[in-house]
């Protein structure tokens, strides 16, 4: 049986000059000459191929928050984004703190198929703070888990923080620390500063953040561990992990593309949908995160996908649920803060949304530059088109977007998860 | 005016239409029949989240010598923990017609919610949100300075206010920071640092941390309610000390000019931040405030309900 | 406030000093004197009126009469044909109004529902003896069973014309005008 054959007619690699990438038994096979390439053809004039996206940071909901978000679903909304590969929370009911759970998340992610998704483990009990999860056990485990957060939690203990990195070297795992210092954020609601006092809402302070990133950074120097920064929010974070890189200290960090955009004036509105952890900070913030993400001090952006079902947005703001979706809107806004603001390339971007989080989480197989031999995970964009975000039409069960009503730039048309179509021309092949 | 949500949303105009329209109704007060037929058939909800027996009241109070009809519909307890059921209860109240509806909430912006989030259709008045603001008290609070210090006419320009407590949570120092700075006086909040809002420098008032250095320079003092709960969450050490450092006893009433008066919007901790026998004399005006918090909150729905209302005009369509 | 512009002057300051100055007359007479009178005026020009009335019976009667001024606002039964409306004053003289005689003043008397308000208003301020009515003109076209006891000048007018008092206290100027017609 011979495979059958499938050309990226005139499409740009990073937006270079048009080929076909002929892609074969799951990998790229050819590399030719635009309009030479002969097997099914997908039109993909001016477009441009990118490696399909990956996502260190989504919240699947799935198990126990089926209402929110499915593995299904979010497999959906994930390659409607450009993404072929995702990696999901441990912060599910039950928490994926044990090898059952992410077992079932991995067998799930592989049912559906249109995405990889790769199960995070919980670092401790129930995300509890005291006791380590099995997480040899995950890393053993069919879904080879090897990125371990209590995301939504912070590690704050420090000594369990220290004993969590020391461990996970000995499958070279790295620790993702949702780094919230607790004792400095009881109750808080939004980034404290003016705004946080006039509206009368608590505040969460950046330094609650940077904090634990400065002794994280310390303790993974101290003990020659991974540390990975999840959903970096402040330019003291990128200051302190600017210095840990210059040290040599084995860090990695996000930036979610709603702190790329979006500022904490939208509190104003107290409309919940703003409402988001680690909170939205300022324009300064915002400035700080550009520049680290196109330095390479922040390594990858993820999305921070958080689905919730309606009724924990349509409320007043302190009963609100934290979080906003990301993956269908991810790229157009990496697009639009970085790209058209000249601060990273196609390649560059590649970098950001693919290479260096696929490296992150050892997705391998994922993030793979577009070469021939490569396995064919590519995102086809286009960088022309622009669109008007409505969150009634996206794959995701919920509606929490803080983009809704927004025209951004940029639309992934096509997306082809090991060689095979996931979405052509915007649509889901299945 | 479509709602009163927060003291920051009024202007000079609107400020004083309000405190003059309420001298206009105090006099309704001192009369035989203290009833007015102004809103008639007109539906009043006061949507009370949290207990405050006094401002419910002075509401309820205000709308009946208006002639609405008042319902008071007393939620507590039922907010935070089901996400629903502001939505809910603010359906229900539409349902029942509610032309005003009138909320206290331990959320901020609760009140804003309520107006913007298109649940219902009818006037939102923040009868206080969380540690955000508390318009109709600031209003009150102007009303009273005005006045004693001002002849009961136009506005504070240049009036010398301190206010002074736990600035960070209380919603009576938002609006009155807010308000008092729009009919042009000089506000100076005076706290223990820990007590004050991150940013406090950037709001337009002044900062002190020494309330005898503030005292013999303003013409009115407003103590604000210090919860003994803030002293478990170290935002000081102890009652006494912030009674020595922050509490106004006769000494430091004395420092003021003999004519400043002093305002507390209740309830007082006698002892801690108000001695006894400087909350009954003759300079303390707290029973004059809570007079007029009636004849202010029947302004205010005068204005919001006394003319023609968008259901009206949706009616005449 | 085009004054004379569109409008034809029916009354000069002339014509308003000696329309007031019957009127004060005819109330000295009706009432026998100015003893246990009040003058309300209805703002904001009955107000201006009231006080020209009350010193034109004090050159009569020798006596003072007390005057105040009754706002109806918060009485009108219009309320929601228009935003709310900012108050007027109110003020009545020391010892109120039971077992007085009230004279209502008005610039113009017109559907009646003013004087209507004007007495729920009285109503809910006191018992007075007795009320009257005055007003500097009747333009006719009543809606409510009500009559003035002392008027200025009769002016029957058509429906859609308006009939303008301006008075100096307020406008710089004593005059009547009858406006309009079209629209």
């Amino acid at each position: 049986m011979t495979a059958q054959s499938m050309v990226i007619r005139g499409v740009r690699p990073y937006g270079a000059d048009p080929v076909d990438i002929i892609v074969r038994a799951g990998v790229i096979a050819e590399i030719v000459k635009a309009g030479t390439g002969s097997g099914r053809v997908v039109e993909a004039d001016d477009l441009i191929a990118l490696p399909g996206f990956v996502d260190l940071h989504t919240h699947l909901r799935e198990p126990g928050r089926e209402d929110a978000e499915t593995i299904d679903t979010g497999s959906r909304a994930a390659a409607l984004g450009g993404f072929t590969a995702v990696f999901a929370m441990a912060n599910t009911s039950p928490v994926a703190d044990t090898a059952g759970v992410v077992e079932q998340v991995w067998h799930l992610g592989q049912a559906t198929g249109l995405v990889d998704v790769y199960p995070v483990g919980a670092v401790t009990v129930g995300l509890g703070g005291e006791q380590l999860a099995e997480l040899g056990a995950m890393a053993t485990s069919p879904a080879q888990v090897r990125v371990f957060s209590d995301d939504g939690k912070c590690v704050h203990d420090a000594a369990i923080m220290r004993r969590a990195l020391e461990y996970v070297k000995a499958f070279d795992g790295v620790i993702a620390q949702h780094a919230q210092e607790p004792r400095l954020t009881v109750d808080a609601q939004m980034n404290e500063g003016l705004l946080s006092g006039q509206l009368g809402l608590t505040g969460w302070p950046g330094v609650a953040e940077e904090s634990i990133v400065a002794r994280d950074v310390l303790l993974a120097e101290h003990v020659d561990s991974r540390l990975h920064v999840c959903h970096v929010s402040t330019a003291g974070s990128v200051e302190v992990i600017r210095w840990a890189k210059s040290r040599g200290i084995k860090v990695t960090a996000e930036v979610t593309p709603h702190h790329l955009l979006l500022t904490e004036d939208l509190v104003a509105t107290y409309d919940p949908v703003y409402k988001v952890n680690p909170p939205l900070r300022t324009s300064a913030d915002i400035a700080a995160l550009r520049a680290a993400l196109a330095d390479g001090t922040i390594d990858a952006i993820a999305t921070d996908h958080a689905p919730h079902p309606h009724e924990d947005k349509d409320c007043e703001w302190a009963a609100a649920a934290f979080g906003m979706l990301g993956l269908q809107t991810a790229f157009s806004i990496a697009m639009l803060t970085m790209v058209n603001s000249g601060l990273l390339d196609w390649h560059t971007l590649a970098d950001r949304l693919s290479v260096l989080p696929a490296r992150i989480g050892q997705a391998n197989g994922h993030g793979q530059d577009l070469v021939v031999g490569a396995p064919a995970n590519i995102a086809v964009v286009d960088p022309s088109a622009s669109w008007v975000v409505e969150p009634a039409t996206f794959a995701s069960k919920s509606r929490n977007s803080p983009y809704a009503g927004m025209t951004l730039p940029g639309r992934v048309v096509h997306v082809f998860k090991a060689g095979k179509a996931s979405v052509l021309g915007g649509d889901l092949t299945c | 005016m479509r709602h009163l949500l927060s003291a920051g949303d009024l202007d000079l105009a609107e400020a004083c239409l309000i405190l003059d329209t309420a001298a206009q109704l105090a006099s309704v007060t001192d009369r035989s029949v203290k009833k007015l037929p102004t809103l008639r058939g007109r539906t009043v909800v006061n949507l009370f989240f949290e207990d405050s027996t006094r401002t419910r009241i002075s509401f309820e109070i205000a709308a009946k010598r208006l002639s609405a009809d008042v319902i008071n519909f007393a939620a507590k307890g039922s907010s935070v923990s089901k996400g629903e059921s502001l939505k809910d209860t603010a359906l229900t109240l539409e349902a029942m017609g509610a032309d005003a509806v009138v909320i206290r909430h331990s959320a901020s912006g609760a009140p804003h919610r309520l107006a913007t989030a298109g649940w219902i259709q009818g006037s939102v008045v923040n009868a206080g949100d969380g540690t955000h603001e508390h318009p109709t008290q600031a209003l009150l609070d102007a009303f009273t300075l005005r006045h004693h210090l001002r002849a009961g006419t136009g506005d504070l320009a240049g009036l010398r206010v301190a206010i002074v407590g736990d600035i960070l949570h209380s919603r009576v120092a938002r609006s009155n920071v807010l308000l008092l700075g729009t009919l042009g006086a000089q506000v100076t909040v005076i706290a223990p640092p820990t007590l004050l809002p991150f940013g406090v420098n950037d709001w337009p008032c002044a900062v002190s941390y020494d309330l005898d250095d503030v005292l013999p320079h303003v013409d009115a003092v407003m103590m604000l309610r210090v919860q003994s709960e803030r002293m478990q969450a170290a935002y000081f050490p102890s009652v006494n000390e912030y009674s020595r450092r922050f509490g106004l006893d006769v000494r430091r009433l004395n420092l003021l000019p003999p004519t400043a008066i002093v305002l507390h919007p209740g309830p007082m901790n006698r002892g801690m931040e108000i001695s006894a026998d400087v909350a009954d004399s003759t300079r303390a005006v707290m029973v004059e405030q809570v007079a007029n918090g009636v004849s202010i909150r029947m302004a205010v729905l005068y204005l919001l309900l006394g003319g023609m209302t968008d259901e009206d005009r949706r009616d005449q369509l | 406030m085009d004054s004379g512009l569109t409008g034809s002057v029916v009354l000069d300051a002339g014509d308003i000093g000696r329309a007031i100055r019957r009127i004060a007359h005819e109330i000295v007479e009706r009432n026998k004197g100015a003893a246990g009178l009040i003058l309300l005026g209805i703002p904001t020009r009955g107000v201006s009126l009231a006080d020209r009335i009350a010193s034109a019976i004090e050159q009569i009667d020798g006596d003072g009469v007390a005057v105040g001024a009754l706002d109806i606002t918060l009485y009108r039964d219009d309320l929601r044909l228009r935003p709310a409306r900012p108050l007027e004053s109110t003020a009545i003289p020391t010892g109120g109004i039971d077992d007085k005689v009230v004279v209502l003043v008005d610039d113009v008397l017109f559907s009646g529902r003013t004087v209507r308000a004007a007495l729920d208003a009285l109503s809910d301020i006191g018992r007075p003896r007795g009320v009257q009515l005055a007003a500097l003109i009747d333009r006719g076209h009543r809606q409510l069973p009500i009559r003035a006891d002392f008027v200025g000048k009769n002016i029957p007018t058509a429906l859609a014309e308006q009939v303008r008092v301006r008075l100096r206290e307020i406008d710089d100027i004593d005059e009547v005008t009858i406006e309009g017609g079209a629209g």
